[in-house]
């Protein structure tokens, strides 16, 4: 199965940690990754913004790059979800094609995969944020607002961690107030969101709090390294690529 | 905000804004421990309504029950609301229609010249505030008090309705004390709600008896029947309408469901959405006027139309003002509803207001993070946020983002369609954000900065860490 991998402009410049983590953990999964060298960002940023007319090159680069791989994944659900919604070509068979292969990291391990176990351990209490595109977008887990069952794709695979203690902030499912441009365009509403969320997570007690969006957590650690707080943000991948030695305790 | 601020927008035409909705945010948020309160309240009505809904197994169907009959509905708006029309008349009711708010606010001026009325109670109407119609009668002389208590305290305050339910939710009984004390002589400090609500009622009581006139609003109107059904939890529009001559009700065309069956779907959705009550305490249908009552309905378009010409939000016409998207949304819950500076605030406000005005409204459908929540909320399954983002598009398309916006847009997305630059500009980045941080590490010129670190910069990127260890 060849898998292309797609790393999210940020994620490429400041968070190669979580990138290495992602391709790694595919790799113990089985797939044969490939990275296409030419490649930058979806265009959600623009798009986001009100110029998805503005898109057309950041498209054209993207389908360039990853046509021809059976599918492609990507540590960020929103970013998955942008080329899900609005990637376009002149060959619209092209896009298509990618529109309709292309998966946020633990969908693709959960749905696609399928694995009944993942070899990983992490001893830390850590609570769970969950990104709205990622969420309500992609649906990789419930939501509070629908009367529907309770899932979550990313907390089945974190349940598959060893030693690992998964908390849930007060308000399940709270946007954290990145939003893309929201986050300077909107900045204060942005900052008092994300240090609200991140003051549930407090109350948790967690070390670490973690999601399947990097964008939402930059964020968030952003706050937290403002108020010299010792919660850290780490990215899914990294703890489901993680063989930390776990201590058993009397 | 000095509430008093806003008497300069409240009388101002729809257009004249004042402040933009984040700028109006960021003056909102500077009392924090009040934004937490506010942020705390509504999000208690928004458990309320998770409660509710949770005891309705068959919820989901019935919201998609419901957007159904919207949907329909506004497909055949013109054959409903004509038969509406007719029904109405038959039952002797008194049938006017307005193309905008200005026709809205002269017919209503009419009747009450024709019958020589002096005092008028209104119970809530979003419409009448749509159309700006207190300040307006005021103007021509005519004393209308609004009789629904929240409404009454913000009328006392000159201030608009920060939300379409709960219209003095961005104030404390501290506020609503030193107010009454003010306008009503309570006593000074005396912040009790039941000696309060006891004042308005004795006040309202007045006002009730006096009045010869009443307003209301409509929430559906009944095609079949040509009656109409107001849900209300303070009865004040039974007790205005049934103590008046004269009742006039204004509504919206798009209020209008095709059978008095399928207020059985409505009724459910609409109160279990708003607080999380099965149902509003009363839900009044009229019919016909009663012996010697006049009873007039206003039918406005005022943009209705316009916006069912777009085929991108033309569903937002489903929306049956219950505002559980306000209360869901994290934004309005820490920004309050006055920073959205128009009569219908929150996510639904966003995506109807442009259609009214996109030059004075540019800013709202920006006032999101696109989380979603509103459109899970929303009872007739509006897509709030598919819109907001499609609003977005179009208001860029019509020329209003900003200058700048536009530069930093253009800039970014040639950056970002060509690899070998975008590697050099990631690059760079990372060494001015090591080397000389104070670039970026300013509050002033960086947003960002003002109570957020910056990432810490690598030294290579993934692309970098790739070639060198996977090639």
């Amino acid at each position: 199965m060849k898998v292309g991998l797609f790393i999210p402009c940020y994620i490429d410049q400041f968070y190669p940690q979580v990138a290495i983590a992602t391709m790694e953990l595919l790799e113990k999964l089985c797939c044969e990754v490939v990275f296409p060298l030419n490649q930058t960002c979806c265009g959600q940023p623009m798009a986001n913004s009100g110029f998805a007319n503005l898109d057309k090159g950041c498209d054209k680069n993207f389908v360039n790059n990853f046509s021809g791989v059976d599918y492609i994944v990507s540590p960020s659900g929103s970013c998955v979800l942008h080329v899900k919604e609005h990637l376009h070509d002149e060959d619209e068979s092209k896009s298509l094609q990618i529109r309709s292969h292309i998966y946020e990291l633990t969908e693709f391990i959960v749905d696609v995969l399928a694995v009944p176990n993942i070899t990983a351990a992490f001893p830390h209490r850590v609570g769970m944020h969950v990104s709205c595109h990622g969420q309500r977008g992609l649906h990789l887990s419930s939501m509070s607002e629908l009367v529907a069952p309770t899932f979550s794709k990313p907390a089945q695979l974190l349940g598959m961690v060893t030693g690992l203690v998964l908390t849930q902030p007060k308000r399940v499912d709270e946007c954290c107030g990145f939003g893309g441009t929201f986050c300077v365009f909107e900045e204060a509403v942005s900052a008092k969101m994300g240090k609200d969320r991140v003051s549930e997570h407090e109350a948790n007690n967690v070390e670490y709090i973690t999601g399947v969006d990097v964008s939402c957590l930059m964020h968030m650690e952003g706050i937290l390294k403002r108020q010299g707080s010792k919660i850290k943000t780490i990215h899914i991948a990294e703890i489901l690529n993680s063989m930390e030695a776990v201590t058993v305790s009397n | 905000m000095d509430p008093r601020n806003f008497n300069k927008f409240y009388f101002a035409p729809i257009g004249a804004t004042t402040m933009s909705h984040s700028k109006a945010a960021g003056v909102f948020i500077q009392d924090e421990p009040r934004t937490d309160w506010h942020d705390e309240t509504l999000w208690f009505v928004r458990e309320k309504r998770d409660k509710a809904v949770r005891q309705v197994p068959e919820w989901e169907q019935l919201r998609e029950l419901a957007s159904g009959i919207k949907d329909h509905t506004l497909s055949n708006l013109d054959n409903y609301l004509s038969a509406f029309e007719k029904n109405a008349l038959a039952n002797g009711v008194k049938v006017h229609w307005a193309a905008d708010a200005a026709e809205h606010n002269d017919i209503i001026l009419q009747i009450i010249r024709e019958n020589n009325v002096l005092r008028i109670v209104k119970s809530k109407s979003m419409l009448t505030e749509e159309c700006h119609l207190n300040p307006f009668l005021i103007e021509h002389g005519v004393e209308v008090v609004d009789t629904d208590l929240g409404e009454r305290i913000v009328q006392f305050r000159n201030e608009p309705p920060s939300h379409i339910v709960l219209p003095a939710i961005h104030l404390k009984k501290q506020d609503v004390s030193q107010t009454f004390h003010e306008h009503l002589g309570t006593e000074a400090g005396n912040n009790d709600p039941q000696y309060l609500a006891e004042a308005a009622r004795i006040h309202l009581r007045d006002k009730f008896i006096q009045s010869q006139l009443a307003i209301t609003g409509v929430n559906f109107a009944v095609a079949e029947t040509g009656g109409f059904v107001v849900c209300t939890n303070e009865g004040n529009a039974d007790m205005g309408t049934h103590a008046a001559d004269i009742h006039i009700a204004c509504m919206g065309i798009e209020k209008i469901i095709p059978r008095a069956e399928h207020l059985s779907v409505f009724l459910r959705l609409l109160a279990r959405s708003a607080t999380g009550q099965p149902i509003t305490t009363y839900s009044s249908h009229f019919n016909r006027p009663r012996v010697g009552q006049q009873m007039h309905i206003v039918i406005v378009d005022n943009g209705r139309t316009k916006q069912l010409g777009r085929p991108d939000f033309r569903n937002s016409l489903k929306c049956i003002r219950c505002a559980a998207c306000f209360n869901t949304c994290p934004v309005y819950r820490r920004s309050g509803g006055h920073s959205y500076h128009t009569a219908v605030a929150g996510p639904i406000g966003s995506i109807l207001n442009p259609n009214l005005d996109m030059k004075a409204n540019a800013d709202l459908p920006f006032a999101s993070t696109l989380c979603g929540s509103c459109s899970n909320v929303c009872p007739v399954k509006i897509d709030i946020h598919v819109q907001l983002w499609k609003w977005r598009q179009v208001l860029t398309n019509e020329g209003y983002a900003p200058t700048g916006k536009k530069i930093a847009m253009g800039g970014m997305a040639f950056v970002l369609a060509h690899p070998s630059i975008y590697r050099i500009a990631g690059k760079m980045g990372r060494w001015v954000l090591r080397s000389l941080p104070f670039i970026t590490n300013n509050k002033t010129l960086n947003p960002w900065y003002k109570q957020r670190e910056m990432p810490t910069p690598p030294k290579q990127s993934f692309r970098d860490w790739y070639i060198k260890n996977k090639r």
